[in-house]
């Protein structure tokens, strides 16, 4: 499947993939509007960590064994047949314990609905937001496959299934 | 009217699911059933404080869609109680006489809840609270009758969990705690603390260090207070006991299987029997911070055992790395992760740090992680859990993981790279085990 990829070395850390997976996240997809007007506010799938000089954005890797969907309490998770990982909004109740599970961080807290908020890779959309409006070329948005890629394949699987 | 089917599950739980989605990814035709004492679909068991504080119906707990046994092609046989297991002849006994011949077996029966020699427990208003019955009791008993205080027995997970549902009720709500803190399984006495004070904010009363000698009843009847073992007397028209729970294990004891404190599982989650699996509350499998077997009853080790069961029942290898205690609170709005031990013990070391609306405190044993507790601030605990997970030496940048800016950047280039970076073309990834502690040089 395809992926988002960070090349941190150009990350300057300017925090657009914020912005624009916000919008992109937001019911008017108005800059203004999801910033300033909407409530609920829209909350960012993505994440920049700074530690100068070192900057890099961090969203849902996607994980081909989804150890925070093994771990949900209420089925809301889901790895979906295209392998992406969802969140059904009428089932999560906020219990947390998907971020206990996840190893880069990326799942946000949206505190004023009491859920989760996790990267989509804008289904719908050619290009996630975060990708198309990054203006250094730091995320890119590719297809690795998956029996190669270490990034992805998630992190101290929960369980090892060996090709018989 | 008897059956045969390939795959047979007890249990319809996070378990019983795990082990029927692993199944059936590897074998789509084989037949399989699931047998269950509860009369209903699969339901989000934590959700039962939900349910029971009128937050949402049954619709809403279910764990899987509507139709989601009849698309896996599932047989249900609910309401259906086991009676005995014939594991020489691969039949189980339903009480209802039906009898089921299975060729692999999972045992995902889950745990009950204990109820303690209390006299006078025979009261009316007396309940437990580990299924939606239980909660539609306590819902019904309501109801019907004058309630205004209860005394919830046992400040673990169960107990705080219908405190939070009784008190978004308008009852008055004690909690009466044998040791010395709430919630002491899981949280150190600095998070206890902060957890106990979130709960008496919130109007719960907490009495520690105490034990429930006697309930009280109006003529041997219906609840009327508690008496303590320094006999004090708490009024109170109901009584929640959640003291904990023991596995089920009476049918796989029966059956001959081996069973300790729990079915005893290996690495498979295969039980002493050929062919019999167990996973969840009920067994006894392997847990990654004590290196041993241990209990770890919480739903998400269950379904990832499941999981495996699953996969090995169908004739897929897998195997388990482990799980160890990982618990999620957030009653009246304070948000804690914690996992492996809350506390330093034999030779660990406990490093914490504290600040505005956060405490975070890690636990190392030869500069690995073996416990960690995230409050407040809570959404980088993910990370820190897969240091744990993997065995990572962390004694370079241990003071780092419980910083209040701490996040991935905070570690060495090593660990997080390979978790965002795009993988060199080639390069075959890490599908292994993690039983020896890596370093963090070459991780990955």
């Amino acid at each position: 499947m395809k992926r988002v990829y960070i090349n941190p070395d150009v990350c300057l850390g300017c925090g657009l993939c914020e912005v624009f997976c916000k919008v992109s996240h937001s019911r008017s997809r108005d800059l203004v509007k999801a910033f300033k007007k909407e409530t609920p506010r829209p909350v960012a799938r993505i994440r920049v960590e700074r530690r100068a000089p070192v900057s890099f954005a961090v969203q849902c890797r996607h994980c081909a064994e989804p150890l925070c969907v093994y771990s949900c309490l209420t089925g809301a998770l889901r790895k979906e047949p295209n392998g992406v990982v969802t969140v059904d909004a009428e089932r999560c109740i906020g219990c947390w314990t998907c971020i206990l599970a996840c190893h880069v961080g990326a799942i946000r807290q949206d505190k004023e609905q009491g859920k989760i908020a996790k990267c989509d890779l804008c289904q719908g959309l050619d290009m996630p937001a975060c990708v198309a409006n990054c203006p250094n070329e730091s995320l890119a948005f590719v297809e690795v496959q998956e029996s190669v890629s270490g990034n992805g394949s998630g992190d101290g699987l929960a369980l090892t299934v060996r090709e018989a | 009217m008897d059956k045969s089917v390939k795959y047979l599950i007890i249990g319809n739980s996070a378990g019983g699911i795990g082990a029927a989605e692993a199944i059936r990814q590897v074998d789509s035709q084989g037949s399989l059933a699931i047998v269950s004492d509860e009369p209903y679909p699969a339901y989000s068991r934590p959700m039962i404080s939900d349910y029971l504080a009128g937050k949402c119906t049954l619709e809403k707990m279910l764990f899987r869609p509507a139709g989601f046994y009849e698309s896996n092609n599932i047989i249900t046989l609910f309401d259906s109680p086991v009676q005995r297991l014939d594991v020489s002849g691969r039949i189980a006994q339903l009480r209802s006489g039906e009898q089921i011949s299975w060729e692999k077996l999972l045992l995902a029966t889950g745990g009950s809840p204990i109820v303690p020699r209390i006299k006078g427990k025979r009261s009316k208003g007396i309940f437990t609270f580990t299924t939606l019955d239980d909660a539609r009791k306590i819902d019904q008993y309501l109801k019907n009758n004058q309630v205004s205080e209860v005394v919830v027995i046992g400040g673990g997970l169960i107990g705080v969990s219908a405190a939070e549902a009784l008190v978004k009720r308008g009852l008055k709500v004690t909690i009466v705690e044998m040791k010395d803190r709430i919630l002491n399984v899981m949280l150190d006495s600095e998070a206890s603390a902060l957890e106990a004070g979130a709960l008496t904010r919130a109007g719960v009363n907490i009495r520690t260090g105490r034990t429930v000698e006697e309930v009280n009843s109006y003529a041997g009847e219906t609840v009327a207070s508690v008496t303590l073992d320094n006999s004090g007397v708490i009024p109170c028209e109901m009584v929640i006991v959640a003291i904990g729970v023991r596995p089920r294990a009476e049918l796989a004891a029966g059956a001959g299987i081996q069973v300790d404190r729990g079915i005893v599982v290996d690495r498979r989650m295969a039980t002493s029997i050929p062919e019999v699996y167990a996973c969840g509350d009920v067994a006894e499998a392997y847990d990654f911070v004590y290196r041993q077997r241990r209990l770890t009853p919480i739903w998400p080790n269950a379904y990832q055992g499941g999981m495996v069961a699953g996969a090995n029942m169908a004739g897929k290898p897998a195997e388990y790395q482990g799980g160890t205690a990982m618990n999620s609170l957030k009653y009246f709005g304070l948000d804690i992760l914690s996992a492996g031990m809350p506390d330093a013990v034999d030779g660990c070391e406990a490093i914490s740090g504290a600040g505005d609306g956060y405490y975070h405190k890690v636990v190392l044993r030869d500069g690995v992680v073996v416990g960690m507790i995230f409050a407040g601030n809570i959404e980088k605990a993910g990370i820190v859990y897969s240091l744990m997970r993997k065995g990572v030496r962390v004694e370079r940048f241990k003071q780092a993981l419980v910083a209040a800016d701490f996040g991935l950047a905070s570690l060495p280039g090593e660990i997080w790279r390979p978790r965002l970076e795009r993988p060199a073309v080639g390069v075959v990834s890490a599908v292994t085990a993690v039983e020896a502690p890596e370093e963090f040089e070459g991780a990955d």
